[in-house]
């Protein structure tokens, strides 16, 4: 990679984390957003830990999946409105590159912080402890591809006005095998069973969206300005 | 031909049913300053855009643009919760080197010297824009793109700007901007009126 292009990449890296960083409710709100649908299945569900138990990889992969959701769409909103996007478009680096920067800041705002925090719900949610490290590296993973997924229907409707619904029917569906991967991952773990395949294929999702997703992230985000 | 920066052949713009431009071409040599003029909605920034390489959908005939160029739209590319050095330092266009010192330079060009390390929402809309002009102190693209330059700054603003837009055709390169403004460079001007080319 060529230095420019790698200065300028960690530049465009750097500004999103300070930004992100300057605004805490960006990074405070899907954590909020986690913690409160969490506890609210405790409540809903009756206080039987084993019942609890049984849920608890299915309850946090979905509550991690809607929170990455929420935030998802607005990715690319405050660089469209702007200008900012414009910018990046005209610039001589590749724009498939530059939005994985911006992914990747995004993903470790969000998906790691939420990686980070999950231990405490799932002990909430009476996960076995030997489960907890596979659902940290499986949301670690997991978290990444939902992000690089949610970029791409983020980039497709960043110009359209109320884009939600859109963007959630877009990015859904593609949403579910990532979560399959994650739940059955965890679930392995927590029954003392081998969660290394599931492990595996969250990682094989990440790495083909590592390659294909900025590709289609970048087409997306022209596909919007020149409309 | 080598001193040609920009040549637009044949071009006609379309924004949803409505056709705003037709058979419109254009060549922008070295040295030159080129005002787009027409009344609101005439298609100045719709031709500016077109021209830098954005808002392709409904653009027809052929545009020839170097690599590398400025482009200053309405919307300032800034962030707010960034300082003035910041907001340069990591600019989206990938063109503004991590060089602190020609940044403080640039910012001491537009009169905002004290307010290096100031997050840009505590400055006036003024001061914004001029963040965003500042763009032009460091810029190296011999063809610059500007969207309404002279909005929202005082007659200090515009006077330096003025001048550095004369100096950056006195280098070698070419500016053209839509603007509303009266001529402020006399003869040294060419008024493109879009009106002529109106569908």
């Amino acid at each position: 990679m060529p230095p420019d292009l790698w200065q300028f990449l960690w530049g465009q890296m750097r500004r999103q984390l300070r930004v992100g960083m300057s605004k805490p409710g960006e990074v405070l709100n899907p954590l909020l957003f986690f913690v409160m649908v969490v506890t609210l299945f405790p409540i809903g569900l009756g206080p039987n830990p084993e019942r609890l138990a049984l849920l608890a990889p299915g309850i946090l992969w979905v509550v991690a999946l809607l929170s990455n959701l929420t935030v998802s769409g607005r990715l690319f909103a405050a660089d469209f409105e702007d200008g900012s996007l414009e910018q990046l478009a005209l610039a001589s680096h590749p724009l498939a590159l530059t939005a994985l920067s911006q992914v990747v800041a995004h993903w470790l705002l969000s998906g790691v912080t939420l990686t980070l925090a999950s231990p405490l719900f799932a002990v909430m949610l009476n996960l076995p402890v030997q489960a907890i490290p596979v659902l940290m590296a499986s949301l670690l993973l997991g978290s990444f591809s939902l992000s690089l997924v949610g970029a791409i229907g983020a980039a497709l409707t960043v110009g359209i006005r109320r884009g939600g619904l859109l963007l959630s029917l877009l990015i859904i569906p593609l949403y579910v095998p990532i979560l399959v991967f994650g739940v059955s991952a965890v679930s392995e773990a927590a029954n003392v069973g081998d969660p290394m395949r599931w492990l595996a294929l969250l990682g094989a999702f990440a790495a083909g969206g590592i390659v294909l997703a900025p590709l289609a992230i970048a087409a997306g985000l022209r596909i919007s300005l020149d409309s | 031909m080598a001193d040609i920066l920009l040549g637009a052949r044949d071009v006609a713009i379309e924004r949803g049913y409505r056709c705003l431009l037709k058979g419109l071409s254009l060549d922008v040599e070295r040295g030159q300053l080129v005002q787009l003029a027409g009344a609101n909605g005439v298609g100045k920034t719709s031709l500016l855009r077109a021209l830098a390489g954005l808002g392709r959908f409904g653009v027809t005939g052929h545009i020839a643009r170097p690599q590398a160029l400025l482009y200053l739209g309405h919307l300032p590319s800034t962030k707010p919760t960034l300082t003035p050095v910041e907001n340069l330092r990591w600019h989206p266009s990938g063109r503004v080197a991590e060089d602190d010192q020609a940044i403080v330079a640039a910012l001491a060009a537009v009169s905002l010297t004290g307010y290096e390390e100031t997050p840009i929402h505590h400055l006036s809309a003024g001061q914004q824009r001029r963040v965003a002009l500042a763009r032009l102190w460091l810029s190296t693209e011999p063809l610059w793109l500007l969207d309404e330059p002279f909005t929202a700054i005082d007659v200090l603003g515009a006077a330096l700007l003025e001048a550095r837009l004369v100096e950056h055709a006195d280098q070698g390169g070419a500016v053209v901007f839509t603007s509303h403004q009266p001529n402020r460079f006399g003869d040294r001007l060419q008024v493109l009126d879009l009106t002529q080319y109106a569908a």
